[in-house]
């Protein structure tokens, strides 16, 4: 450089800054053309990130609607009660079949009240779900007084045709169709138009357990919800402490060996292993060798505990390690003890970390399905578990298992069951985020 | 830099507060302190100077066992406070750190309030039986530190967000909270601009009537300015020790000579 000014530089031309010499114009190149990759690649996630979410919501929006059909039904009692003392017990004894006639008569009576006149209709019951049967039954089981007067229920339309009003089936998709016919079609119109048909949103979808194969407008996701729900406390009320107490030793106590990296490195690699691993595992553990029951919140909760234990561990290490060293210093300088200046300083300046960690960490597990396989969650459950704590033991099912057994089943119903029940998940996982950002923020400290 | 007043200082034999003997200290097989040994004198401020790496804060650091936190040092000699080896198995170093308080290179104030950066130490050694002997602690503190009258209003607020003298004095008022013996303090005006420094060295000279201050400095001005006595490191070793005036006026050795007139450093 100073040979240059000194010697050279008089000789050589002198250059002006307005214009771009050849090396700024190749660097100022390289630059934007990294600016397209980024922003490629940055496009290339959105619209991956659009298409998945508008493709779910295309196809599971209708889960969260559900047509109905108002009938008043008169609840004979010659049929419901025969020696007519309305002993509970003999009024147990009159199975769903007993009820499905009254539907039946109710049914006709309102399409004569209409004056509906289709031709070749039959069986006009079966626009109502085969669970009506059954929420008559329970209705009378649980108002026994009731028996000898004629209500008003309003039951579910059956999965054909609530998915004509959601533009699943058609009056075409109809012919072919040996569970519905158009002249069903037909009758569901003129209900709808007389008032005794209506599409509204569907709570039933939330708060309803699973539904057999050929009922799928009753399936709910109740249980499946409550599941998860145990199942996050189990693994909250477990993974938190030990993770927590166990990367605090790890990082602040422990002395740095062979022994303490041989962990390290293991805990590290715990992350990465498939997850039905840990099914295997809580299979023989929990449930062969220590005989918990199966299907339970409990089981699934510990296995997810395990799996969600290396998430938490690398992020606690990783926040306490990013407190700066500093604040360690001073409070050591101050005559407090290894514990206090942990627990004091360094504790409460990692947490947002922590938090945002445990936070991913559930959220992972939430989403979790194939150890949840392993151990039996995919069982079809319609009970609903205890409250807590005897309910961690009462069989569940999972948000996640729920959708894997929905996509399983064969009626197209099920299909939007389970984008809708995708729906709800990812609610539940953007919520938990939503929650880690905000506590993030409440706990974040500037040093 | 007033080079008279350096020479002309009066210096009266004090009582002996820290005695080190033979100190060896190794980072794995880095031997970073090599056979110091040094008296430090009570009511006196005793300046560390050298140039970087010399290991003068790394012998500071053995006065109050604060090496202990790093795996890999190891230390090896006899260090005595008021005769008692500070390194014997029966010593809790946290019990000696309330007694030799430590004033880091950067101001380190806890991310909490001022009051509560103060009142952490009386809090921890159960110094203060209620709250309000607990405030009058704070404020003795706050004014010995000659911060008082900027944050007297605003002890509630975070010690964070003070300026850097500012911080810097809080840290030493939170280490004189404490009713420490000694008090260390590694490079405190580092950090901190001319008038900060001013006020820093000028909280020094009156906490020279209290305690014992060990003080590390990069400048040798500062060192002439605040202490008594001076050390002069190099290399690991404890090249001279003497008063003041005498080493910077008069140095034995040719390596302290070398280091004050800046030929090396």
């Amino acid at each position: 450089m100073t040979d240059m000014t000194a010697g050279g530089a008089a000789a050589a031309p002198k250059s002006s800054i307005l214009a771009e010499d050849d090396r700024t114009r190749r660097r100022n190149a390289a630059e934007r053309r990294f600016r397209v990759y980024g922003m490629v690649a940055v496009g290339i996630a959105v619209v991956a990130l659009v298409f998945l979410l508008s493709s779910i919501i295309r196809n599971g929006a209708g889960a969260f609607l559900q047509t109905y059909i108002t009938l008043d039904v008169t609840l004979a009692e010659d049929k419901l009660d025969k020696n007519g003392n309305r002993d509970p017990a003999d009024i147990a004894k009159v199975s769903t079949f007993g009820y499905a006639p009254l539907i039946k008569d109710a049914m006709a009576t309102r399409i004569a009240e209409a004056g509906i006149e289709i031709e070749g209709l039959d069986d006009a019951e079966d626009l109502i779900s085969k669970e009506a049967a059954a929420q008559l039954r329970n209705f009378v089981i649980a108002n026994p007084s009731a028996i000898g007067e004629t209500r008003a229920f309003e039951f579910l339309a059956s999965g054909r045709i609530d998915g004509y009003y959601k533009g699943r089936v058609s009056l075409q998709s109809a012919e072919r169709d040996s569970n519905v016919s158009p002249e069903q079609l037909l009758l569901a119109d003129a209900l709808k138009d007389a008032g005794s048909l209506e599409t509204r949103f569907n709570w039933a979808f939330i708060g309803w357990p699973d539904a057999s194969e050929n009922r799928p407008e009753a399936a709910g996701l109740g249980v499946a919800i409550m599941g998860s729900f145990y199942m996050m406390i189990v693994v909250l009320c477990l993974a938190l402490p030990i993770g927590v107490a166990a990367s605090i030793y790890l990082e602040e106590f422990a002395p740095k060996n062979r022994f303490t990296d041989l962990i390290e490195v293991n805990i590290s690699n715990l992350a990465a292993v498939p997850s039905i691993v840990f099914g295997i595992l809580g299979l023989a553990i929990f449930i062969n060798f220590a005989g918990l029951p199966q299907s339970a919140p409990i089981v699934g909760g510990l296995v997810l505990t395990l799996m969600t234990l290396p998430t938490i561990i690398i992020a606690t290490r990783a926040s306490l390690k990013a407190v700066p060293p500093s604040i360690r210093e001073a409070a050591l300088g101050v005559g407090a003890s290894k514990m206090q200046t942990v627990f004091h300083h360094v504790l409460p300046l990692a947490m947002p970390g922590i938090l945002t960690g445990t936070i991913i960490g559930l959220a992972q597990a939430l989403g979790e399905t194939a150890p949840l396989l392993l151990i039996g969650m995919v069982a079809f459950v319609r009970e609903y578990p205890a409250a807590p704590p005897e309910g961690f033991f009462d069989p569940a099912s999972a948000l996640p298992v729920q959708i894997y057994n929905w996509t399983q089943r064969a009626d197209p119903a099920f299909v939007e069951r389970a984008s809708g029940a995708i729906i709800v998940l990812l609610v539940f996982l953007l919520l938990m985020n939503t929650l880690a950002i905000i506590l993030r923020r409440r706990f974040e400290r500037r040093w | 830099m007033d080079d008279l007043r350096v020479t002309q200082r009066t210096v009266t034999m004090n009582d002996i507060k820290i005695s080190a003997k033979g100190v060896d200290v190794f980072y794995g097989d880095n031997h970073a302190i090599k056979d110091v040994t040094v008296d430090i004198e009570d009511k006196t401020v005793t300046a560390f100077i050298g140039p970087s790496g010399c290991g003068k804060s790394t012998f500071l650091r053995c006065l109050n066992r604060m090496n202990d936190t790093i795996p890999i040092a190891r230390v090896t000699g006899e260090i005595r406070l008021d005769g008692e080896d500070i390194y014997d198995k029966r010593v809790d170093p946290v019990q000696l750190r309330a007694k030799v308080g430590m004033v880091f290179q950067k101001p380190n104030p806890f991310p909490k309030s001022i009051y509560d950066n103060i009142a952490y130490g009386p809090r921890i050694h159960g110094l203060a039986k209620d709250k309000a002997e607990l405030d009058e602690i704070v404020e003795k503190s706050l004014r010995r530190g000659a911060i008082w009258d900027e944050v007297k209003d605003r002890l509630n607020e975070a010690g964070t967000g003070l300026s850097g003298g500012q911080q810097q004095r809080l840290c030493i008022a939170r280490a004189i909270a404490t009713e420490p013996e000694v008090l260390l303090m590694d490079e405190p005006c580092s950090a901190l601009d001319p008038i900060a420094t001013g006020q820093v060295e000028e909280l020094i000279d009156e906490l020279r009537q209290n305690y014992s201050v060990v003080i590390v400095t990069h400048s040798m001005q500062q060192a002439a300015r605040v202490s008594q006595k001076t050390a002069f490191f190099h290399l690991g070793d404890l090249v001279e020790y003497g008063e003041t005036g005498h080493i910077f006026t008069n140095p034995e050795d040719q390596r302290t000579e070398s280091y004050i007139t800046g030929r090396i450093g």
